[in-house]
């Protein structure tokens, strides 16, 4: 086996310390007090001590100091044991088992290890020590010793106590500055003051719990995902997965996270603006393919709502992501004038698998069985599309449209983009008549079409074309009927919600195109 | 205490925390005059009070150069370095 002894200097139970690898062979046993096993071994070990101290340092190591009190009481072993109560040699060691026994030569390097106790491993040993070192254990009366005992865990490798161990030790591989919190303190208060906050409570992100969302991650933890606006901060995993701490998400949720950063942090979609602008934007992240099921996301019933952790940590993490990276701090760069809630969190995912339509990422050229990302920047909604009585796919894709008509105002054509989430039973009605997306998108179109004079401003509103533009137009001209989106392709589309209930909804996008806000999608590739 | 990540880009220094208040005074004490005018008087009597109050402590004085500046490292490595609290003076 490849274990191998780290050199140590350990104090033993008089206050001195005890350094290996010394000048000559050793034998080294990491023991702990609660471990029946290695309450049987320690008369064996004072045998061995008995035997070889004149030719080989011998090492008991215990793991904590109360135990080592216990054992020595109880047995009066002729050595005195070392206190490993801090556990970082048994940690470096990599022990997974006490007890664990090393013949070590006088530079350290292991020659045998034996785990548990094994009575015939533990006498070949001495046999073999026997030889080296031409001593004498044939006195040692084996027949008094067990056969056989199974070890226990080591203490370092409890799942709660290694996770702090990883994140001190000297490979850690944590570099985020670390931030004492005064015992006088509250933890919580204290992520408050720091400016932490979205305004509600944050898990406090302690090495042991940043380290247990790294390993929801592939990547390296200091590998660089992107720039962030407006601050421009470097997002390495490890910030992260610390800001993924805060916002309450599971080490699975890393993957979206990573690849939505990277998402956002491109010119296309624009974070910066989105962050900035005062008409108050903010990301909604749309998730499909197999990620969906595997972290159990909501895309069902609430699906745009509350109550489920994956929908509801995984926005908040990138909304913390902002704040603390990329310095989107109300009043600072971020500029929204109301604000509004889906700044907190908006993540959800597409019901696929309920849709009679290719899902949003295959639409967008990715493979079904990728799980991708979707991001598309909102200043609205999600805004109800209630329609309980239309029976026929043109009625109900109308009434879709003429909603959508107050995006902005109803004069702002050509403006924005939008995302209309639609429900299970909307569909049915839809797929009375065999609609296609192309349909929906194509009757949303037609419906809200209106002739230029009609969208210019006048006293009803002073919104719209201006007057002098319009006068400067021809007949033709005025009669030009513009629909509300330039272009079909504006109209996103995506199937969520529960069995029960004739509410779709829309989320109203911020500018569009080069000027604003382009969405953007990301093949999650670390799965 | 608690030990947390930074989440940000640390391009902001973490406002430190304050120092667990110990439940006696022993050792020495440094009294640090900043050197605004008449900080002296008000240190000299402040010594005064607390050499009463604390026969056993031992003060030291220290000055900055001058008041409009942060102390010079070294002074304040020295203040550190031989005592075990500090009191400053800090307008007038």
């Amino acid at each position: 086996m490849g274990l191998a002894v780290v050199p140590f200097s350990l104090e033993d139970t008089s206050g001195a310390n005890i350094s290996f690898p010394g000048q000559r062979h050793g034998l080294v046993c990491f023991v702990k007090e609660d471990c029946p096993t290695c309450h049987a071994v320690m008369p064996v070990l004072a045998e061995l001590y008995r035997v070889y101290q004149g030719n080989l340092d011998i090492h008991v190591i215990g793991q904590t100091q109360q135990g080592n009190t216990v054992l020595e009481n109880q047995y009066s072993p002729p050595f005195s044991m070392l206190d490993d109560s801090t556990l970082k040699v048994s940690f470096a060691t990599d022990i997974e088992i006490v007890p664990s026994l090393f013949w070590t030569d006088e530079q350290g390097q292991t020659s045998q290890c034996l785990v548990g106790f094994v009575r015939d491993e533990w006498q070949q040993l001495c046999a073999d020590l026997d030889l080296v070192f031409e001593t004498n254990s044939t006195d040692i009366d084996w027949s008094a010793f067990p056969e056989w005992r199974a070890g226990c865990g080591s203490m370092s490798a409890d799942p709660l106590i290694a996770d702090r161990l990883r994140a001190e030790s000297q490979n850690s591989p944590l570099r985020a500055r670390k931030i004492d919190i005064g015992s006088g303190d509250d933890d919580f208060e204290f992520m408050f003051d720091q400016g932490f906050s979205d305004g509600l409570p944050l898990v406090p992100p302690t090495p042991e719990r940043v380290l247990r969302m790294l390993a929801g991650s592939h990547r390296d933890p200091q590998e660089v995902l992107a720039i962030m606006p407006p601050n421009m901060g470097e997002v390495t995993v490890e910030k992260v997965a610390i800001n993924a701490v805060m916002a309450g998400c599971m080490p699975q949720y890393m993957p979206i996270i990573n690849t939505v950063v990277q998402a956002i942090c491109t010119d296309e979609y624009n974070i910066h603006g989105v962050m900035a602008t005062t008409m108050g934007a903010s990301p909604v992240i749309v998730v499909n393919g197999p990620i969906r099921e595997q972290i159990d996301m909501n895309m069902k019933l609430g699906a745009l709502g509350q109550g489920n952790r994956a929908n509801a940590t995984i926005g908040r993490a990138v909304r913390l992501l902002l704040r603390n990276m990329g310095g989107a701090r109300p009043g600072g760069t971020e500029r929204s004038t109301l604000g509004n809630p889906m700044k907190f969190t908006m993540c959800f995912a597409e019901w696929e698998e309920r849709s009679p339509w290719q899902p949003l990422h295959v639409e967008r050229g990715f493979n079904a069985s990728d799980s991708v990302v979707t991001i598309f920047t909102m200043t609205s909604g999600p805004t109800l599309i209630v329609d309980q009585d239309s029976r026929s796919a043109g009625a109900l894709a109308g009434t879709m449209g003429l909603c959508l008509e107050a995006a902005f105002n109803p004069k702002a054509h050509y403006a924005t983009d939008c995302l209309l989430v639609v429900v299970p039973e909307h569909i049915d009605t839809l797929m009375r008549d065999g609609y296609s997306k192309a349909d929906l998108r194509q009757r949303i179109q037609e419906v809200t079409a209106r002739p230029i004079r009609e969208l210019v401003a006048d006293e009803v509103s002073g919104t719209g074309f201006k007057a002098e533009v319009a006068a400067s137009m021809s007949k033709v001209q005025l009669d030009r009927r513009l629909p509300k989106f330039k272009s079909e392709d504006d109209i996103h589309i995506v199937v969520a919600g529960s069995e029960a209930g004739k509410f779709s909804a829309a989320f109203h996008g911020w500018a569009t195109g080069e000027i604003g806000s382009i969405s953007v999608s990301r093949k999650i590739d670390e799965i | 205490m608690t030990t947390i990540l930074d989440p940000t880009d640390e391009r902001v220094p973490v406002e430190r925390s304050i120092t667990p208040r110990p439940p006696s005074i022993s050792g020495t004490v440094a009294l640090l005059d900043i050197s605004k005018p008449r900080g002296s008087v008000l240190i000299d009597r402040l010594q005064e009070l607390l050499q009463q109050r604390l026969p056993d402590v031992t003060f030291n004085r220290y000055a900055k150069p001058t008041f409009a500046k942060p102390a010079p490292d070294e002074l304040r490595r020295q203040i550190q370095a031989e005592n075990d609290f500090v009191v400053e003076a800090l307008a007038d």
